[in-house]
């Protein structure tokens, strides 16, 4: 008979088991603090600039606020009976063993302070119910660990009640903000959006000749004018796109993807400077005023260039934000054509004009990568894509298997809604964190190390910013060559021939 | 004397009972969730959400798929409670209710079958570190108290049996604000004693799971965000932001 606790699982693994639990260390992640924030980086998101005289009954405040105002929060606090299920569901406990990262003990980092002051049993009785007192050392505990949780909802999987961590974590995140400590990242990010409409800071200027260039190195690999356009008014698409995609690698091959299909659809769209950016930090630090106003900039975008579609590009986290939030948040966008979901996925397009037999492909373009798909965890929990329930797994690997020989599928467990976090989401992509970032990446290299081990698998294909971004610093830590995470629609351009494309080897030939 | 005790404290147990959950029920059901945060995949429909959850309740099914040996326990623990419960109501019911007569003879069974469940969790709490490490002593407390009434309970079935003719004309005099003599057992005034603890804590308690369950947005909303603009009351009062591009950030 089977094992019955999966974790101890007795089959043979080649290489390690992803699974795997480690043994407690208490303390082992303690020291593991992310930059925080300076003045000028809270202020222009509407928070205190350093933490203020009064930040206990500002905090106990605001935790009362959330609880009134988000039932999540509200019915997660008190309905945890600690059964244990979620313990060794995350991936930072499993890569470090720390018991502060196991998902119901992050809660209850919170929770212990919410009992003592909102809860019967914590005000009278706090030794029964671990209920603890407000300090300094609570508030700074909070910051470290609240700062370990990549908001990926793995837990919540796992939890019989879906209790999910990251709505804590979330909330946590905006307590302490309201206290006037932030997070540097997070915070100097979403100030740098409000200014230039991008994370990066790139003026309309920079971006225009950016793109102007992957233009040319479009016509220089096809032969053809593909074109990348930016403000124009009057196109039917606007694409939403991470700011990554404009620069780093291996972004740009998937915007160029992008490029390709809409040139090969035939469609007219266009690229806004003032929404030049997908992914939306404020959901990272739980901040609806500061969500909301990220997103409006596509609404307002939408509307100046007068648009009918909106289409985003693969980002994780943009996606959540896109899907589930945007008509809450920026809606209701009556002013654009109904016939199409709003907003639209790159996926959902690619696979509609497969299915339409639109695009020419050959796949064997892509011979030399033997792929895998990482679910990006925000996509796989916590949006959807297509008209059935699991088209966000379904959809990007009907596309890879569209334009590739090769496609085998990571363990089980480890894919789909069960999918390992990259490690360096929810707002932790900053190299103070990378010791956390390694040893959260632990589990999904595990399970790519063994579907490397028993198909050959060379390369792994995501629709995350944040994914590839860690994913390529962390890979060479596995021993993969920083260039095998690939975009999707990196894989999508390699195989599609546009009408009248000459080729390089074609030329060879002539 | 002690009958009058014990028909107060089952009165007031009862009272804090309805109208504590009720409280916090309705606390709830009136607090907003300001976004759509289902866990998907999620059910595409309002009936796709009752089946996902009619699941989650009858099968426990996340926790079937997360961790098999808590599954088991907490199946064991739980249906046992639910038969026992059942074949307690026979104690409130004159006629008893036919389908309550059927149960009788699971429920004696039930009832090693709950205590069993219980003692496994209480096993898996105090020997499994992870989770010995995020437990309270009011963790194990619950789960002692429930074995206590399990046990308290079997041994009047099997040790040393009580007057249960008594025993109902004591609960069906009080459903009537009438109060009989109760048997002056000691193992019948400590059974009763800690089930009236348990009526009395539930509504503080981390026993709030089972209507709280009906709640959780990630389990119990319609993923159709997209379809039906989700808008929450205090979201609805935000400062409306210009429509239009600011002038000073035009390109
Ligand atoms: C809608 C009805 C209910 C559902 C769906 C439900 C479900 C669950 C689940 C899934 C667990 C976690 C697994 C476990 O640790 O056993 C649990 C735990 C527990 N339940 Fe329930 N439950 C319900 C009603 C009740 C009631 C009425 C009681 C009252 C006595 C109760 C007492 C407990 C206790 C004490 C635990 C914690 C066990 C431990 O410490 O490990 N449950 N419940
Ligand atoms: S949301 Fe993800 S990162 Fe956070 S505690 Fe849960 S599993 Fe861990
Ligand atoms: S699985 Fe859910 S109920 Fe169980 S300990 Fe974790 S958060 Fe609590
Ligand atoms: S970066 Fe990717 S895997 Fe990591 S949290 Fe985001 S979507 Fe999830």
């Amino acid at each position: 008979m089977a094992p019955l606790d999966k974790n101890t699982d007795e089959a043979p693994k080649i290489v390690g088991d992803p699974f795997k639990i480690p043994d407690m260390e208490c303390g082992a992640m303690a020291d593991t603090h992310t930059f925080e924030a300076a003045p000028e980086h809270n202020e222009p998101l509407g928070f205190p600039g350093e933490l203020v005289d009064n930040w206990k009954e500002v905090a106990i405040a605001k935790m009362g606020e959330l609880a009134e105002k988000n039932r999540a929060f509200k019915v997660y606090l008190d309905t945890c009976v600690k059964c244990g299920a979620c313990t060794d569901k995350c991936h930072y406990f499993l890569g470090s063993g720390d018991p502060k990262n196991m998902p119901v003990a992050r809660q209850d980092l919170l929770r212990s302070v919410y009992r003592r002051y909102y809860t019967f049993a914590g005000r009278n009785f706090p030794w029964l119910v671990g209920a603890r007192d407000l300090t300094k050392e609570v508030l700074d505990e909070w910051y470290t660990y609240y700062h370990q949780c990549s908001q990926c909802r793995r837990c919540s999987v796992a939890c019989p009640y879906g209790i999910d961590t990251a709505e804590i974590s979330m909330a946590a995140r905006e307590i302490l903000d309201s206290v006037g400590v932030g997070q540097k990242y997070c915070n100097e990010i979403i100030a740098k959006l409000k200014k230039t409409g991008n994370n990066l800071g790139l003026n309309p200027k920079a971006l225009r000749a950016t793109l102007e260039d992957l233009e040319e190195d479009l016509e220089d690999e096809t032969g053809i004018a593909v074109k990348l356009p930016l403000d124009v008014k009057g196109a039917d698409i606007l694409l939403i796109t991470p700011s990554a995609d404009f620069f780093a690698e291996p972004h740009i091959d998937g915007l160029l993807g992008y490029a390709k299909v809409f040139h090969a659809a035939g469609v007219s769209w266009t690229i806004s400077s003032y929404a030049s950016e997908a992914a939306n930090f404020g959901m990272f630090i739980g901040s609806y005023e500061n969500m909301r106003e990220v997103s409006w900039r596509i609404r307002q975008a939408a509307k100046d260039l007068g648009v009918k579609r909106i289409i985003f590009g693969e980002c994780g986290h943009a996606w959540r934000v896109g899907y589930s939030f945007l008509n809450t948040l920026a809606g209701p966008f009556d002013f654009l054509d109904q016939n199409y979901p709003i907003p639209q996925h790159i996926m959902e397009f690619t696979s509609d004009a497969l299915d339409e037999g639109i695009l020419k492909i050959d796949k064997s373009r892509n011979d030399e990568f033997r792929m895998t798909y990482h679910d990006s965890c925000n996509v796989a929990r916590g949006s959807a894509m297509g008209r059935k329930e699991g088209g966000q797994f379904d959809l990007p690997r009907k596309v890879l298997k569209a334009v590739c020989n090769h496609f085998y599928d990571m363990e089980q467990d480890t894919i789909r809604e069960n999918t390992f976090c990259c490690g360096g989401g929810g707002g932790l992509l900053t190299d103070d964190l990378m010791d956390l970032r390694i040893k959260g990446a632990k589990p999904r290299m595990t399970a790519l190390q063994q579907v490397s081990e028993d198909h050959g698998v060379t390369h792994m294909a995501a629709i995350c910013a944040i994914c590839k971004t860690q994913f390529s610093k962390v890979m060479p830590k596995y021993g993969y060559e920083m260039d095998s995470i690939m975009s999707v629609h990196q894989l999508v351009a390699n195989a599609v021939i546009l009408d009248g494309q000459v080729d390089d080897d074609d030329e060879d030939d002539d | 004397m002690l009958s009058t005790l014990y028909a107060v404290l089952f009165y007031v147990a009862t009272i804090l009972l309805i109208v504590g959950t009720g409280m916090k029920v309705l606390k709830y059901a009136k607090t907003p969730a300001p976004l759509k945060i289902p866990v998907s995949p999620a059910p595409r429909t309002k009936k796709g959400v009752v089946l996902r959850m009619g699941r989650e309740v009858t099968l426990f099914q996340s926790l079937f798929k997360s961790n098999r040996w808590i599954w088991i326990f907490a199946i064991l623990f739980h249906y046992g409670m639910l038969l026992v419960l059942l074949r307690h109501l026979r104690y409130f019911t004159q006629p008893v209710w036919w389908w309550v007569e059927l149960v009788q003879p699971f429920g004696v069974y039930a009832g090693f079958i709950m205590v069993a469940g219980l003692a496994g969790l209480l096993f898996r709490r105090i020997f499994v570190n992870r989770i010995r490490y995020i437990s309270s002593p009011s963790d194990y407390l619950m789960l002692l108290l429930i074995i206590g009434i399990g046990v308290t309970g079997l041994g009047m079935k099997f040790l040393m049996p009580v007057d249960i003719l008594a025993v109902k004309t004591f609960f069906l005099g009080l459903m009537r604000f009438e109060i009989n003599p109760l048997p002056m057992h000691f193992g019948l005034l400590l059974h009763l004693g800690l089930v009236a603890i348990l009526m009395i804590i539930f509504p503080i308690s981390k026993l709030m799971h089972a209507p709280g369950l009906f709640f959780a947005p990630s389990r119990t909303q319609v993923d159709n965000a997209r379809e039906f603009r989700h808008l929450s009351a205090w979201a609805a009062q935000l400062p409306p932001l210009p429509e239009a591009i600011p002038d000073a950030e035009e390109k």
